[in-house]
């Protein structure tokens, strides 16, 4: 049965969007059919971060109107082939995005993908509400700093309250993923720790994906850091979220201070 | 005065504010007018016709009375003067208590930007974040971390308390009377604590 999962966060620039490119590839590498879909009608970057933005004919907004069928305006990456991008309009208003509009595509997409993902933009407003609608699924995003960590639980309000599922009486399942983690300065108490993180948003961690370069790197090349250098640290860490998220069980690595595991492969660098 | 004198003159005035009598109930003394009961009849008419309803007389022979003319009062100045004083002594007699106030539990954390009203008791079974507010008329039990605002008492009740697991509030306040974060003695901070009102002065104290 399809899950539609929607990557979430208040904040802007925690790391939605690269989130969503690599949790997409992470499970189309385990062999799984999945969309991505990029909800940020008028500021549109999924396209790029996937690599295919001259690959853009029709998008979410052309689908939802009718105008053209969801088969036509799905992108299959060229790496990964049950990976496949529905981009967001650029020169739209967000206000082109009805709700039926979206209830039509999300249907549509549950037929043919085991995980449909969508990347919300940023903000509680309207975009942001109408991709967390149809969720069954909640990655909230978050990095180790106070205002990231308290728009998030505004987001996990919001999704509380305001998806199709918490209107049915049932709970919205919701996952923390601590993004851009730096065990070296959460060591020195320069960022919030871990434990802080889940004592204050009381969600199930995820993953932990470390601060990196390649996740920089990857993104200005196009692709995902899961296709673009698997074996990396925060590879490694989104591949196992993924596997998370499928159902497995998988111990998780608590980068706690300079002598963790993720201090003695990123400390050098970091310090 | 002549009454007829006085009628017109009344005229005059009714000219000049027609609704001076309107909806009032007037009280005619006639105790000095030495009037036969047919002409009292006529002057109630007359103050009639000009829209003055008579609600009652005073000095007038008891047994005149009848079914045209308005009850005669008798002048019982000692009850008139002391029912004010009656009814103020009623007014500060205590009032009716209020309905017992009802008890709502919330089961799960109250995230930032969520605000919860309750006319009552409320109890949290979880934490208040930064940035929610939580009002009620009672008192309020929280069974978690509380680091937002949190206002028991809302209308009034000195008597509200409120308890929680861990004291890391915005601002904690009972009946209006508030303390913020940097009010808070740091020894406590972070601490299961107890508020409550004692002389106009918001108390906290650990729980244990």
């Amino acid at each position: 049965m399809a899950q539609v999962v929607v990557v979430t966060s208040g904040k802007g620039g925690v790391g939605k969007t690269t989130t969503t490119a690599a949790l997409g590839a992470s499970l189309a590498q385990s062999g799984q059919r999945v969309a991505v879909v990029d909800f940020d009608v008028g500021l549109r970057n999924l396209d790029l971060v996937m690599g295919a933005e001259r690959r853009v004919v029709y998008d979410l907004i052309y689908v939802s109107q009718g105008t053209v069928k969801l088969s036509q305006a799905l992108i299959r990456d060229k790496r990964l082939e049950t990976l496949f991008l529905l981009a967001a309009s650029q020169t739209r208003d967000k206000d082109a995005l009805t709700d039926d509009g979206v209830a039509k595509v999300m249907r549509e997409l549950r037929e043919s993908f085991d995980w449909i993902i969508c990347d919300s933009p940023a903000g509680i407003e309207r975009g942001a509400t109408l991709a967390m609608r149809h969720a069954d699924v909640a990655v909230v995003v978050t990095n180790p700093e106070v205002s990231s960590v308290r728009d998030s639980d505004r987001i996990v309000g919001l999704l509380d309250s305001k998806t199709d599922k918490a209107a049915r009486g049932e709970r919205i399942e919701k996952h923390l993923l601590l993004t851009r983690y730096d065990p070296v300065r959460a060591g020195r108490g320069d960022m919030l720790n871990v434990d802080d993180v889940i004592d204050i948003l009381s969600l199930p961690l995820l993953g932990i994906i470390p601060e990196s370069e390649e996740v920089l790197r990857a993104s200005n090349l196009g692709s995902p850091v899961p296709i673009s250098s698997p074996k990396s640290g925060p590879a490694r860490a989104y591949s196992d979220a993924a596997r998370r998220l499928m159902g497995e069980d998988v111990p998780m690595v608590f980068p706690t201070d300079r002598n963790g595991l993720f201090s003695k492969i990123f400390g050098r660098r970091a310090a | 005065m002549p009454i007829g004198r006085w009628v017109s003159e009344a005229d005059t005035w009714l000219s000049r504010s027609p609704g001076f009598f309107s909806g009032k109930p007037v009280v005619v003394d006639v105790s000095r007018l030495l009037l036969t009961k047919a002409k009292l009849a006529k002057l109630i008419a007359d103050l009639g016709s000009r829209g003055i309803r008579v609600m009652g007389l005073l000095g007038a022979d008891p047994a005149w009375v009848d079914a045209d003319l308005p009850p005669v009062l008798t002048p019982g100045r000692t009850t008139e003067l002391d029912t004010p004083r009656e009814t103020r002594e009623k007014r500060e007699a205590p009032a009716p208590l209020p309905p017992a106030p009802s008890a709502r539990v919330i089961p799960s954390h109250v995230r930032s930007g969520q605000t919860l009203f309750h006319d009552g008791d409320l109890t949290i079974i979880g934490s208040v974040s930064s940035g929610a507010e939580i009002v009620a008329t009672g008192s309020i039990h929280i069974y978690g971390a509380l680091r937002g605002r949190v206002l028991a008492g809302a209308d009034g009740n000195k008597a509200a308390h409120i308890f929680c697991r861990r004291l890391a509030a915005e601002l904690v306040a009972i009946d209006g009377y508030y303390r913020m974060a940097e009010d808070f003695p740091s020894d406590l901070l972070e601490k299961p604590v107890h508020a409550w009102l004692e002389d106009g002065d918001l108390k906290i104290n650990a729980l244990d």
